[in-house]
């Protein structure tokens, strides 16, 4: 995307298909892009895959070892393991695409404002961020859940707005490069209006970073939010949340440590999926940080 | 002269902080204010009678206007004076005084791990590029990064702690306690580190000045590590600042694992308890903490490396 001539309308195909090409040669972006896409299909198709009820278990059956009716046993209520971890895909799901959808909507249209109107609006917008990110970590997401309270909505707010300030800056550090370079200052010399110059020009050259800090930052929210479900201030029990599972599991650690396993390992493995894809489509989209 | 950039330097970056400062005591003061419900109801209690209720009301300040209560915040706050905790009676400055000194213990030990761990595993992986040394060191990274540490640290406390009996399960005390929660800690920061010493040392091994020592007839070990590491180290050391903040944020999930008596369980333990004043007075402390970090590193940062103040 470094030369935006490639990106201009004529040539749109062209480039795309170069564009998919690079991603496909790309092992790390193959790689956790097949992971990504079974954990899709997994948390669409949940409830056909899943062997039983995620919520209902047999007391008969407490803390069962993996068995071929259990495949990954039961937990303390009886519960297939297996069926929660599958539903707990679902759960993930909603809660990564709304809080990136959160924060990729609210964190671009500051970073372009910053970016594009400068000087004083960009000040403050910089600032308000600076602010924001003052609270290390999973803080940020913790005083959210404080002052809101916890459940599936407000985990999505916490860690949508914790995310906001890294597509801000994302966004704002594109636009700054492309805001003088010189088809942008001859759409301006032409008469174009800033609305079509951002539209049409600022925007789509800013896809590549935009793109890759979305995969990336899909990793981040599954991080925080089963972080917070885990410390019990997230998705409550009894849903199958992999945190909160992994929260419950923590009393069975000497007796049952089976409980314990999955849903740690599915957070792992998405995570790791998400981080692979965004690295390997760095690589791939963005030719400037090629090693 | 050369002082004088540098504490031009300084002192715009300290200016800058402030209404970073501002705006973070801004949000912890709000926090009582954006639940739901009266404040007044919040700090008494459900079962709080009217007269209960002014008292509070007037001991708090919370029948003044809300940019005086600011201020009165503010004003207690620059003092030490961060309030009463609700569940514990004392104040929030002593709870804080006895909880933080553990979680900096445990995130500066964290990146002491990461620190051995990511710098090693980066030189390795940069000066054996696309060898399998470097393929395992990336790989290793990314699943560093990629672990959720509450799991990490329970897989650790159940190997090296249950089958193992290597280390104690929970609590504190002794040196042995920390030993687990300063690895699981330091795994995914070392992640990070690793990454950015690899990437950086690739950077330096291409510029002429390491080109010119190779010329000399300098052997590789020398240039690396005399010539190209110093240079790599700044870029890091920025990096160290940030990490050590997240290390902060990732002790919250480590404490609760390992039962540690840190800042992070405070601010946990007060949600759960609704002790808002505890939850306000963590957070500004913790968010402070990490702002000051963060400008001693920058400050280092600008006085090892030169350009950086002209920027």
């Amino acid at each position: 995307m470094s030369d935006p001539t490639t990106s201009t309308a004529s040539r749109a195909s062209g480039f795309w298909a170069d564009t998919l090409h690079r991603v496909i040669r790309n092992r790390a972006a193959v790689a956790g892009g097949a992971v990504v896409a079974i954990f899709v299909v997994v948390a669409l198709f949940a409830p056909v895959l899943a062997p039983f009820d995620p919520l209902k278990g047999r007391l008969g059956d407490r803390l069962r070892a993996p068995s071929a009716a259990h495949w990954l046993g039961t937990d303390e209520l009886g519960r297939d393991v297996l069926s929660r971890v599958l539903h707990g895909a679902r759960i993930t799901a909603q809660v990564q695409v709304a809080a990136v959808g959160l924060a990729l909507a609210i964190g671009t249209v500051l970073g372009l404002t910053a970016g594009y109107v400068g000087r004083s609006v960009d000040q403050v917008i910089m600032r308000f961020m600076d602010i924001l990110m003052a609270f290390p970590g999973i803080f940020l997401a913790l005083a959210i859940i404080a002052a809101l309270g916890t459940g599936l909505g407000n985990v999505i707010i916490a860690t949508g707005i914790f995310l906001v300030p890294q597509f801000a800056r994302v966004v704002r550090a594109s636009i700054l490069t492309l805001r003088d370079m010189e088809f942008v200052q001859a759409a301006r010399a032409l008469g174009q209006r800033d609305i079509a110059i951002v539209f049409r020009y600022l925007l789509p050259n800013s896809l590549a970073p935009i793109i890759v800090q979305t995969s990336l930052r899909m990793a981040t929210v599954l991080l925080t939010a089963s972080g917070l479900s885990f410390l019990g201030l997230g998705v409550q029990p009894p849903a199958p949340e992999w945190g909160a599972m992994l929260s419950n599991a923590r009393s069975y650690m000497i007796t049952a440590p089976h409980v314990a396993m999955m849903p740690g390992l599915a957070i792992a493995l998405v995570v790791l999926g998400f981080n692979l894809l965004g690295d390997g489509l760095r690589d791939s989209l963005d030719p400037r940080l090629r090693g | 002269m050369e002082g004088e950039v540098i504490a031009t330097y300084v002192t715009r970056r300290v200016l800058l902080l402030l209404p970073v400062l501002l705006g973070v005591s801004l949000g912890s003061f709000a926090l009582l204010h954006l639940v739901p419900g009266d404040p007044a109801m919040i700090l008494a209690g459900q079962e709080a009678t009217e007269e209960v209720l002014a008292r509070i009301r007037h001991e708090h300040g919370l029948d003044q206007s809300l940019p005086a209560q600011f201020l009165v915040y503010l004003g207690n706050a620059v003092r030490g004076n961060l309030g009463i905790s609700i569940q514990s009676r004392q104040p929030v400055a002593t709870l804080i005084a006895e909880r933080f000194p553990f979680t900096l213990r445990l995130a500066f030990l964290a990146i002491l791990v990461s620190a051995a761990l990511g710098v090693v595993a980066g030189v390795v992986a940069a000066t054996r590029r696309n060898s399998i040394l470097d393929i395992v060191a990336l790989l290793g990274s990314l699943v560093g990064i990629s672990l959720p540490i509450f799991w990490l640290g329970l897989l650790m406390m159940l190997v090296f702690s249950v089958r193992l009996q290597w280390f104690p399960a929970g609590g504190s005390g002794t040196a042995a306690h920390l030993v687990l929660p300063a690895l699981v800690l330091g795994a995914a920061s070392s992640g990070v580190i690793a990454r950015m010493t690899r990437a950086s040392m690739l950077e330096v091994l291409r510029q002429d000045y390491v080109r010119t020592a190779r010329a000399k007839g300098i052997g590789e070990r020398v240039v690396i590590y005399r010539h190209a590491l110093k240079n790599v180290m700044i870029p890091i050391l920025t990096v160290f600042g940030l990490e050590f903040g997240y290390n902060l944020g990732g002790a919250v999930l480590t404490e609760t694992v390992f039962s540690l008596p840190g800042i992070g369980r405070l601010i946990v333990e007060g949600i759960f308890a609704r002790d808002y004043p505890v939850v306000q007075g963590a957070m500004l402390v913790v968010a402070t903490t990490f702002v000051a970090v963060n400008l001693l590193t920058d400050v280092a940062y600008a006085f090892f490396d030169p350009r950086i103040r002209y920027e």
